[in-house]
């Protein structure tokens, strides 16, 4: 039996990861699939508790955070398609015209 | 439970206004696009008409007890659509001086109005997420909206990874806070709070990283490095929008939470906020020191301005709440009148968004100039204008409440910040300019802008009782 606990385990090592991720990478599209884990483990963290209360609520929440998701998705990648066609590149470290 | 669609009718017709605007779009030629922004002021004006009406209305739950219908929610609402009327009106101008003919603009300005005033009126974690998230996208690709720069590629991009990054803490809280109480909607999380008699870590930890997640969207310190890059590299009428408007509706969404949702775990969060305010405040203030810039500088005045109300928020009392938003509202006055102004001195491109660039200004155009120094005399706190008389408000909860330090390092950190507001005056009075300055087109719409700017700012400075008098209205949760 996988009790509710190693759902969380596992949401919050996803979640560390992915925002190890964003922070340490450089590459715009690894950060971004970074983000993308991190709103993935919440959504394991939301369906473990759904599960343990025997609840629908956390389950809708779970369609709306995908949802939000893809729209962001769209926006994101069409920003990385607009700087990776001015730099040649998907680096951050391109994108430093200004500084403090 | 019902659906009663009259508590949602703003954000019905604001939706519809983005739409029909977005289906005229095509049936307009090139060159009168930026024209559509007037559709899009009709939307707000509607908008408006229909939150007078339901001013008196009913009050409770509305939409499948998903928004709450209260008047707290409806002074935000106010506040929104007299930010973004502003906007879109000054954004006509802009958008053909600059040549981007695109009327998408204001579709999505009114898209991520819509979001705001859903963050304001939640009732449900659910419905935060989603008016975040509305507001959000639309303005990341406002951020991002002078294509042909790079800076405004740059400035998009970086607000779209922090952006989404601080989305996914948010929801991570989000998600412990469902774990902890069994529930998302607000009231009964409050009430599930308020009959435990210890607090689970999971609480406190979901309660944590919804602080992070809002204190990215409001730009406080230590969450507030995205800010000056951001502000800098997006169009000026935008820049105005964060800081003003997205900025407020961060913060009223958070207020709300903090009052209506954890008002139990006061002593925890008191003390986050405690030293966020402290820091928000001196660093943005410090910062804005040296910056050349007239955007950048605006931005970190815009943390120092958010610091102000984190005072108000860790006062943690009623007074502190009404202070809060009489604050938003003066800020919005004098910072929206700064913003047109910058906005109408910068050539083609954003040249001229230097401070330098402001000297010998107060000669040639005396009046423009004259409104200039009232927003910038204002957002320094002199007394007479909003900003003081909104500090006042702020600072006196905070007293109120024994928070004496607090206060001594606000009232420090407001000193420092005259010295660069100020800087600004003595270069458009006391300078002379390095060559001919230009000169500056002021289209009819954004005078009316400017006046009611500066009247709003004076009025809320010297008859500041009205105001106040509905801030308190709207406190009373």
């Amino acid at each position: 039996m996988v009790s509710t606990t190693h759902f969380l385990v596992l949401g919050a090592i996803l979640f560390t990861i992915g925002t190890v991720g964003v922070i340490i990478r450089r590459n715009v599209i690894i950060m971004f699939m970074c983000v993308e884990l991190m709103l993935n483990a919440v959504n394991l963290t939301f369906l473990a508790f759904a599960r343990h209360f025997n609840q629908i609520d956390a389950q809708i929440f779970v369609f709306f955070v995908m949802t939000v998701a893809a729209a962001e998705a769209a926006v994101g990648l069409a920003l990385i398609v607009q700087l990776a066609r001015r730099t040649n590149s998907v680096d951050i470290d391109q994108a430093d015209t200004m500084k403090w | 439970m019902d659906i009663n669609y009259t508590a949602l009718l703003p954000e019905i017709i604001l939706s519809v206004a983005g739409i029909v605007l977005m289906l005229l779009i095509p049936f307009v030629p090139k060159e009168s696009q930026p024209k559509l922004g007037y559709v899009g002021l009709v939307g707000i004006l509607l908008a408006f008409c229909a939150l007078v009406l339901q001013w008196e209305g009913e009050r409770g739950l509305a939409f499948f007890d998903m928004v709450f219908q209260d008047n707290f929610a409806n002074f935000s609402k106010l506040l929104f659509l007299l930010s973004v009327g502003a906007i879109t009106a000054t954004s006509m101008h802009y958008l053909e001086q600059d040549r981007l003919l695109k009327a998408e603009y204001f579709c999505l300005l009114l898209f991520s109005t819509v979001g705001m005033c859903l963050m304001a009126a939640s009732a449900d974690l659910i419905m935060t997420f989603l008016g975040i998230e509305i507001l959000s996208i639309s303005t990341y690709v406002l951020a991002g909206y002078r294509s042909s720069e790079m800076k405004s590629t740059e400035s998009a991009l970086k607000y779209f990874i922090l952006g989404a990054f601080s989305t996914a803490f948010l929801l991570y809280g989000v998600a412990f806070v469902y774990g902890a109480t069994g529930t998302t909607k607000y009231l009964q999380i409050s009430r599930a709070i308020s009959d435990m008699d210890s607090y689970p870590v999971f609480l406190l930890l979901g309660v944590g990283f919804m602080i992070v997640g809002f204190g990215f969207k409001a730009a406080f310190v230590p969450f507030h490095v995205w800010t000056p890059d951001v502000y800098e590299g997006a169009p000026i009428p935008i820049t105005a929008h964060l800081a003003v408007a997205s900025k407020a509706a961060a913060v009223v969404a958070f207020l709300r939470i903090l009052f209506q949702v954890v008002p139990d775990l006061s002593l925890q969060w008191q003390q986050l906020l405690w030293i966020s305010a402290v820091l928000t405040m001196l660093i943005g203030n410090i910062a804005a020191l040296t910056q050349s810039n007239i955007k950048r500088m605006l931005a970190y005045s815009s943390i120092a301005h958010a610091g102000y109300l984190l005072v108000g928020l860790t006062a943690n009392s009623t007074m502190g709440a009404q202070g809060v938003l009489f604050y938003l509202m003066a800020y919005a006055f004098m910072n929206l009148g700064a913003f047109t102004v910058v906005q109408l001195v910068a050539r083609r491109g954003e040249a001229n968004v230097e401070i330098k660039d402001y000297a010998g200004l107060g000669f040639k155009y005396p009046l423009l100039s004259l409104a200039l120094s009232v927003f910038i005399v204002s957002l320094a706190g002199i007394p007479l204008t909003a900003g003081f008389t909104g500090k006042l408000f702020l600072f006196s909860a905070a007293i109120q409440q024994g928070m004496y330090w607090l206060v001594v390092i606000a009232v420090v950190a407001s000193a420092i910040g005259i010295y660069y507001y100020i800087r600004v005056l003595v270069f458009m009075y006391m300078r002379e300019p390095e060559g001919e300055i230009e000169s500056v087109g002021i289209p009819g719409v954004a005078r009316i802008v400017i006046l009611i700017m500066v009247l709003g700012t004076l009025y809320l400075g010297i008859l500041p009782g009205s105001v106040l008098k509905m801030a308190s209205e709207a406190v009373n949760f």
